[in-house]
C-alpha cells in the first residue's frame, strides 16, 4: 500500500486553458482522502491525471515513493471506478471482474479465488454469470467496485461513483464504500460535488475551485473553521448566511449598526473597515436575547420535517435560519437571533480570506 | 399502429398486398418457367402452375449450362460465392480498422485521412473504372480472384458506419481498458469487435449482395469462362444472336442467382434482430 504526493500539478488544455493551476497535496497511506467543489473545479481532471488518463502538464505525481508521470495507467497500480460504472457491456459480471488480472497474466484458479472473494465481500456472488444490463444500478456499482477490488491496487480512484443512483441508493452505498475502505485499508481518493458525501466518507477533505486547493483538512476542520469564504458557503447545508458589516474595535464587529461579539477575529483591524460576516443557520438561536442579537425579517418558512428553515432578511441581506419544527410559529414574522460569539466566521471581503487570530 | 380503425387497417393490408404482389410475381414467374422446356415458354401459353421439367432444368443448369455458353451454373456460382464474400469479408476488415485508427488514435493529418476517406464516396468503381482496370491489367490480376475482389473493397460507407458507431460508445470504456492493462489490440479484440458484432452484420448483409450483384467490373476483367459470375451468365444466355435463348435454362439461372443473397438475408436477419434486442450500449 502506498500514499500519494502531488507536487504543484499543473494541467493546460490546448488553447491554453489552465485546469488545474499547482496544487500540491499529500494523501497518507491508508487515507480517505475527497477532492470535493462545483462543477470545473478541476477535481475530475486531476484524479484523472493521477490514474494516467490524462498527461501531467507539469509538477510530479508520486504513488509511494515512485513518481508515475510518464506510466502508463495499467502500470501505476491503481484501480478507478467511474461515475457511469463503465462495464464491458458483452461480459458477464465475472469476465468483467477477471478482465484487469487476465490481461496482467494471473493464473487462472488465481483470478477465481479474487473474484470469487471480491463478489463475497460485495454480495453479488449470485450475480457472477449475468450480464451488466440485466443488473440495476446498484448492483452495477458492486460491479464496478468489485473491478477494483480484485486487483488489490495500491490506491482506489473513484469519479463520482455516486451520481447515477437515487438517493436513498446513494446513502446506502455510501456507507458501504466507507466500510469497505476501512476494511480493506487501501489508499482512496473521491471525487465529488456532493458535500454531504464529501463529509461523511472523508478522512482528509479538499475543497477546490477554480483549479486550485481552497482547503485541506479534516472534515470537522473545514466545517467548524472554513478558511475562505468559498469554502464557508460551500460546505454546510444550507449554506453559511454571509452579511456585510464592519469593523468596531477588538472582537466586535457591527452588522447594519446591531452590535456583535466574536471570540475567532484576527488582532489590529482598522475599527470602520468592511468586514464579511459568516453565521451559519444551524449556528444561530432564534428568539431569545442574548449578550449580542441579530433581528431579521422573516418572509417564508420552508418545511424539512425535523427543522424548518426561516427565509428572510437581517440588514437588508439575505438570511437564513434553521430551527427545530415547532420552536417557533410559523406566521413568525419577526426573529431575534442569538449570537454565539464563537460561531461568528469573518472573511476579509477583497481576499476572501478568513480573518480569525494567527 | 397509430390508428386502428378497421377501415385504415383494411387499406393497410390492401397497399401491403398490392405491393408484395408486384414484387412477387415476376419472381413467381421466374420460379415457374425454370419448371417447364423451352417450347412451353416461348409459344407464349405458358401455365401459371408448376411443370413437370425442374428436375431436368435444375439439374442441367447446374452442371451442363446452356447449349451455346456450356458454363455449368455451379462453377459461376461458385466464382460468384467466392467474390461476393471476399468483398464482404475485405471492406468489413478494411472498414473496421480504418475507423478505429480514425478514431482512437491521435495522429497527424487524422481529420485529412478521414476526409480523404469521406471524399472516395463521390468516386464508386463506374467512375474510377478505366484507371482502376489499368492498374489491376499492370498487375497481372486479370482472370483472378484477387483482381475481381481487391478494387471493390475499398468502402468510405463501411469505415463511416463503423466510426458512426465507435463515436457512440463511451469513452470510459477505454478508460476502463487501458487501467485494466488491454492495449491498442487488446482493447480492439476484447470490447469493440463483439461490441460491433451487429454492426458487422449489417454490413454483411449490404456488401454480400453489393459483391454478388457486381455486372461491371467482372465483365471487364474477366475473359476465361471458367472466371465467370453467375450475373453476367445469365446475360450470356439470354443476350444470343444466332440460336434461341434457352428461356427455361436462364430463368432456371436466375432463381439459382436469387437463392444465396435471400439466405443471407434470411440468416443474417435473425442475428440482427438478436443484436438488436441485446445489446445495450
Amino acid at each position: 500500500m502506498a500514499g500519494v504526493t502531488l507536487d504543484t500539478v499543473r494541467k493546460i488544455y490546448a488553447g491554453n486553458v489552465e485546469a488545474v493551476k499547482g496544487v500540491s497535496l499529500g494523501i497518507e497511506d491508508g487515507s480517505f482522502c475527497v477532492l470535493v467543489g462545483p462543477s470545473g473545479c478541476g477535481k475530475s481532471t486531476l484524479l484523472r491525471m493521477i490514474a494516467g488518463l490524462e498527461t501531467i502538464s507539469g509538477g510530479e505525481v508520486k504513488i509511494g515513493e515512485r513518481v508515475v508521470n510518464q506510466v502508463e495507467p495499467a502500470d501505476r497500480d491503481i484501480a478507478m471506478v467511474f461515475q457511469n460504472y463503465a462495464l464491458y457491456p458483452h461480459m458477464t459480471v465475472y469476465d468483467n471482474m477477471a478482465y484487469g488480472l487476465k490481461n496482467r497474466g494471473t493464473p487462472k484458479d488465481e483470478i477465481e479465488k479474487r473474484v470469487k472473494e471480491a463478489a463475497r465481500i460485495l454480495a453479488i456472488e449470485s450475480f457472477l454469470a449475468r450480464k451488466p444490463r440485466q443488473l440495476s444500478g446498484g448492483q452495477r456499482q458492486r460491479v464496478a467496485m468489485g473491478r477494483a477490488i480484485v486487483r488489490k491496487p495500491q490506491v482506489f480512484l473513484f469519479d463520482e461513483p455516486l451520481s447515477n443512483l437515487d438517493a436513498k441508493l446513494r446513502v446506502q452505498m455510501r456507507v458501504e464504500i466507507k466500510r469497505l475502505q476501512r476494511a480493506l485499508g487501501v489508499t482512496s481518493i473521491y471525487v465529488t460535488h456532493d458535500q454531504v458525501e464529501a463529509m461523511t466518507l472523508s478522512d482528509k477533505l479538499v475543497v477546490m475551485s477554480g483549479g486550485q486547493i481552497e482547503q485541506v483538512g479534516s472534515p470537522a476542520d473545514v466545517y467548524r473553521r472554513p478558511e475562505t469564504r468559498f469554502v464557508a458557503t460551500f460546505i454546510g447545508s444550507p449554506p453559511m448566511n454571509i452579511l456585510s458589516g464592519t469593523v468596531e474595535g477588538p472582537g466586535r464587529v457591527s452588522v447594519g449598526g446591531q452590535s456583535i461579539a466574536v471570540t475567532d477575529m484576527r488582532e489590529g483591524l482598522t475599527p470602520g473597515s468592511a468586514i464579511e460576516v459568516g453565521l451559519r443557520p444551524e449556528d444561530v438561536q432564534a428568539g431569545g436575547a442574548a449578550a449580542s442579537s441579530l433581528s431579521m425579517d422573516v418572509d417564508f418558512v420552508e418545511e424539512l420535517g425535523a427543522t424548518q428553515l426561516f427565509h428572510g432578511k437581517v440588514a437588508g441581506s439575505e438570511f437564513v435560519v434553521q430551527a427545530s419544527t415547532g420552536q417557533l410559529p410559523a406566521d413568525t414574522r419577526k426573529l431575534m437571533l442569538a449570537v454565539d460569539p464563537a460561531n461568528v466566521h469573518l472573511f476579509d471581503p477583497q481576499t476572501t480570506k478568513r480573518l480569525g487570530r494567527v | 399502429m397509430v390508428e386502428n380503425r378497421p377501415f385504415t387497417q383494411f387499406m393497410a393490408y390492401l397497399t401491403l398486398a398490392l405491393g408484395i404482389v408486384i414484387v412477387v410475381f415476376p419472381v413467381y414467374l421466374a420460379i415457374m418457367a425454370s419448371t417447364f422446356d423451352a417450347a412451353t415458354i416461348v409459344n407464349g401459353n405458358m401455365p401459371l402452375t408448376p411443370g413437370d421439367q425442374a428436375g431436368e432444368n435444375y439439374s442441367r443448369a447446374l452442371f451442363y449450362g446452356g447449349k451455346l455458353a456450356r458454363e455449368p451454373v455451379s462453377m459461376m456460382m461458385m466464382n460468384s460465392m467466392i467474390m461476393a464474400l471476399g468483398i464482404a469479408f475485405g471492406k468489413i476488415l478494411i472498414s473496421i480498422l480504418s475507423a478505429y485508427a480514425v478514431v482512437y488514435f491521435k495522429f497527424p493529418f487524422r481529420k485529412t485521412a478521414f476526409w480523404v476517406i469521406f471524399i472516395t464516396l463521390m468516386l464508386p468503381v463506374e467512375v474510377r473504372i478505366y484507371p482502376t482496370y489499368k492498374i489491376v491489367a499492370d498487375l497481372g490480376l486479370l482472370d483472378t480472384y484477387t483482381g475481381l475482389i481487391m478494387p471493390l473493397i475499398a468502402s468510405a460507407t463501411g469505415t463511416l458506419l463503423f466510426r458512426q458507431f465507435f463515436m457512440t460508445i463511451p469513452d470510459e470504456l477505454l478508460e476502463a481498458s487501458k487501467i485494466d492493462g488491454a492495449g491498442a489490440f487488446r482493447f480492439f479484440k476484447d470490447t469493440l469487435l463483439p461490441l460491433s458484432m451487429t454492426t458487422i452484420a449489417a454490413l454483411f448483409v449490404i456488401q454480400f449482395i453489393y459483391g454478388w450483384n457486381q455486372y461491371l467490373w467482372p465483365l471487364l476483367i474477366t475473359t476465361k469462362s471458367s472466371m465467370q459470375t453467375i450475373v453476367i451468365g445469365i446475360k450470356k444466355m439470354i443476350t444470343t444472336t444466332d440460336a434461341l435463348t434457352e428461356w427455361q435454362i436462364a430463368m432456371t439461372t436466375a432463381v439459382l442467382a436469387m437463392l444465396p443473397p435471400v439466405l443471407v438475408v434470411v440468416f443474417m436477419q435473425r442475428l440482427f434482430v438478436k443484436g438488436l434486442v441485446e445489446t445495450e450500449k
